[in-house]
């Protein structure tokens, strides 16, 4: 590629166990992976090859017993929990495969929570965004429902608006489409595409839906523990 | 409001019951502790009170030769030896009206009053006790004392006693023993010399200790039946404040050469068995405070379990470690400042209850209601234990909330 957008995350020879003792399972076994600015990557694989664990470890969520990351040229692997956190706010929207939201706020809270800790904006420019937000993943209309008021792909939905507030330059979501009908999953599907041509965001998603991972720019199969 | 107390209040009212369990145990235990300091300190005062209206703030008695030895251990040093048997004591006050004028110069002294103090035989025509009689210049005793709020048939009383120069105004108790009523005559026997006088007044303090022993009669009766025709037995001085009364005692044994005692140290039997009252109840009552700490704890151990979702999608979103540990310990406040003030309003209407129970008492003082004292400072205490109690049990799960790794959460392996 010429022109090669920038680097936004890259890992290389990642490794991680899970379990203790006889129950230690080596999951990632030398996971090397780069992401661009504008592009959408979509991995694929079976259950249980250890996609999500990937993705926690790109999300900084969880720390690598192997290898390195690095997000927008920081390698991240070696900070301290506080670093990791502040990279979290500002340059990641996680979303998770499981459990969404928090039940006990409205979406709107919901999409709001992490800008308000950024505190970038004034309350009312928040407020103002995470409408936004909220109409374009369709939920305009229910931004005051509580999330224990909302049907599991409309917690997705929510969801997927939160991952976005801070404006990330890395957008992981774990199955964003998991729970939606064709309809839905299209409308994230061009919402996430539209971020990265838009607004220069790399998108990594992990999903099971050949018609998706299709659409996507990069496609990265993965098996037991390795890309392939 | 902060993103950290929007949350925390959002989990705590979601668990209301448990909630209202952990703020129930705080209110009870601010309550109460005011409550019991504000009876237990009722009653010291009053018993304070009591003691100051009959014997006085500060009582002068000996007067003593200071020969205090200073010895220099060995020259070269600072070493000084003090001797105490270097002060030679002699009984009484010698000259009360010299040392009344004086103590007038004290900023601290209200007034003082001589009172000449000796033990009699009281004999009735009922039978004998024995009795201490107290030779008083009544105006002036008046001035030290709450004689005047004391005997039975207020100013009438009293000028019985002031119209009749062989009167004696007699302790309740020592009357009743005596089967006296006001107008009987009396014989005070010492050695074997006996003194007519009339029982014109009689007076309670409620104090036992002295109803049953004390009765008062004028100096000049006093002087003729203890064979004293100089000096008296102590002076009774009076303060503006109680408080300041041991400084005053020191600065007039140091200036006029008397031994001079204030009531501080003269009921100090009884002001420690108050002390330690006091301080037993507040332990006791500490206790449930101590229950409000465990019940708090155990709020949010529960909070913390069921919310470890929601710390994960928190700290996923950029807040951390320190954010989580303010968001629990947010919801211990909100208890703590809604326990500390309901408790604070139940503890001052429990106490305005309290004092209007009745309850008769006589012995070391004589109440018909329960007494209280009204002070900042228990409210203060009862908050501030309350406080201690309930953030140190807090910390515990805050932290632990604050602990967990996101990528365990996610994975469901946090512990
Ligand atoms: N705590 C654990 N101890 C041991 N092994 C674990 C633990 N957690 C996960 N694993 C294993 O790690 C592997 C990868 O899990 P991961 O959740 O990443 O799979 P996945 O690719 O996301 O699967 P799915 O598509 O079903 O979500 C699985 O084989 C799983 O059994
Ligand atoms: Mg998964």
């Amino acid at each position: 590629m010429a022109e090669a957008p920038s680097l936004a995350l890259r890992c290389t020879e990642l490794h991680r166990y899970l379990g203790e003792g006889d129950g230690r399972v080596h999951v990632l076994k030398g996971v090397s992976f780069e992401a661009r600015r504008g592009q959408v990557y979509a991995i694929v694989g079976p259950s249980g090859c250890g996609k999500s664990t990937l993705l926690y470890l790109l999300g900084l969520l969880d720390q690598p017993d192997g290898g390195s990351i690095e997000i927008n040229g920081h390698t991240m692997s070696n900070s301290d929990d506080l670093a990791r956190t502040a990279a979290r706010g500002a340059h990641i929207g996680f979303v998770f495969q499981f459990h969404f939201l928090m039940l006990e706020f409205t979406a709107l809270e919901n999409v709001m929570m992490p800008m308000r800790k950024l505190a970038k904006l004034a309350p009312a420019d928040m407020e103002a965004r995470a409408h936004q937000l909220l109409e374009s993943v369709g939920l305009g209309e229910k931004t005051h429902r509580l999330g224990t008021q909302l049907s599991g792909g409309e917690q997705q939905r929510v969801a997927v608006a939160r991952a976005l507030a801070n404006e990330p330059s890395i957008i992981l979501a774990d199955e964003p489409t998991g729970n939606l009908d064709v309809k839905n999953s299209g409308m994230v599907f061009d919402l996430l595409t539209r971020l990265a041509k838009d607004h220069g965001q790399a998108v990594i998603l992990v999903t099971h839906n050949p018609e998706i991972a299709q659409r996507c720019d990069v496609i990265r199969p993965m098996r037991d523990g390795l890309f392939v | 409001m902060s993103p950290n107390f929007h949350i925390a209040y959002r989990f705590l009212t979601a668990k209301k019951r448990a909630m209202l369990m952990s703020l129930s145990c705080t209110v009870l235990g601010v309550g109460l502790f005011i409550l019991t300091q504000a009876t237990t300190s009722g009653f010291e005062e009053f018993f304070i009170k009591t003691i100051l209206g009959t014997d006085g703030a500060i009582r002068i008695e000996d007067k003593f030769q200071d020969t205090l030895r200073v010895m220099s251990a060995s020259a070269g040093t600072d070493f000084e030896v003090s001797q105490r048997d270097g002060v030679k004591y002699i009984e009484g006050v010698e000259e009360p009206k010299a040392l009344i004028k004086e103590l007038k110069n004290f900023s601290n002294v209200i007034a003082a009053a001589p009172v000449l103090r000796g033990s009699v035989q009281i004999r009735s025509s009922f039978k004998n006790e024995t009795a201490q009689i107290f030779g008083i210049e009544i105006d002036e005793q008046l001035r030290v004392s709450d004689l005047g709020k004391q005997v039975i048939g207020g100013s009438g009383a009293l000028a019985r006693f002031r119209e009749n120069e062989a009167g004696a105004i007699v302790g309740r108790v020592l009357a009743d023993r005596l089967q006296l009523e006001v107008g009987n005559s009396i014989q005070v026997v010492i050695g074997s010399e006996l003194t007519r006088l009339r029982v014109t007044t009689i007076f309670e303090t409620g104090v036992q200790d002295i109803d049953k022993v004390r009765l008062y009669v004028h100096m000049s009766q006093a002087r003729s039946i203890l064979k004293k025709p100089t000096g008296v037995s102590f002076v009774q001085v009076s303060v503006f404040d109680r408080d300041r009364a041991p400084q005053t005692a020191a600065h007039i044994q140091w200036v006029l050469h008397h031994h001079a005692v204030a009531w501080q140290v003269r009921e100090k039997t009884w002001l420690e068995t108050f002390y330690a009252l006091k301080l037993s109840s507040a332990i006791t009552v500490s206790i449930f405070t101590l229950i409000a700490g465990l019940a708090m704890f155990n709020t949010l151990a529960m909070i913390v379990l069921e919310k470890t979702k929601d710390i994960a999608i928190l700290r996923s979103m950029g807040y951390e470690r320190s954010d989580i540990t303010r968001i629990f310990l947010w919801q211990a406040v909100i208890v703590l400042l809604v326990g500390a003030v309901v408790g604070c309003l139940v503890g001052a209407g429990t106490t305005y209850a309290v004092s209007h129970l009745p309850l008769h008492l006589t012995g070391i003082f004589k109440t018909d209601t329960f007494q209280v004292y009204w002070s900042p400072w228990h409210y203060l205490a009862a908050v501030t234990t309350a406080a201690i109690m309930v953030m140190i049990a807090s910390l515990f799960p805050a932290r632990r909330a604050a602990r967990f790794e996101p990528g365990d959460i996610v994975r469901g392996t946090a512990q």
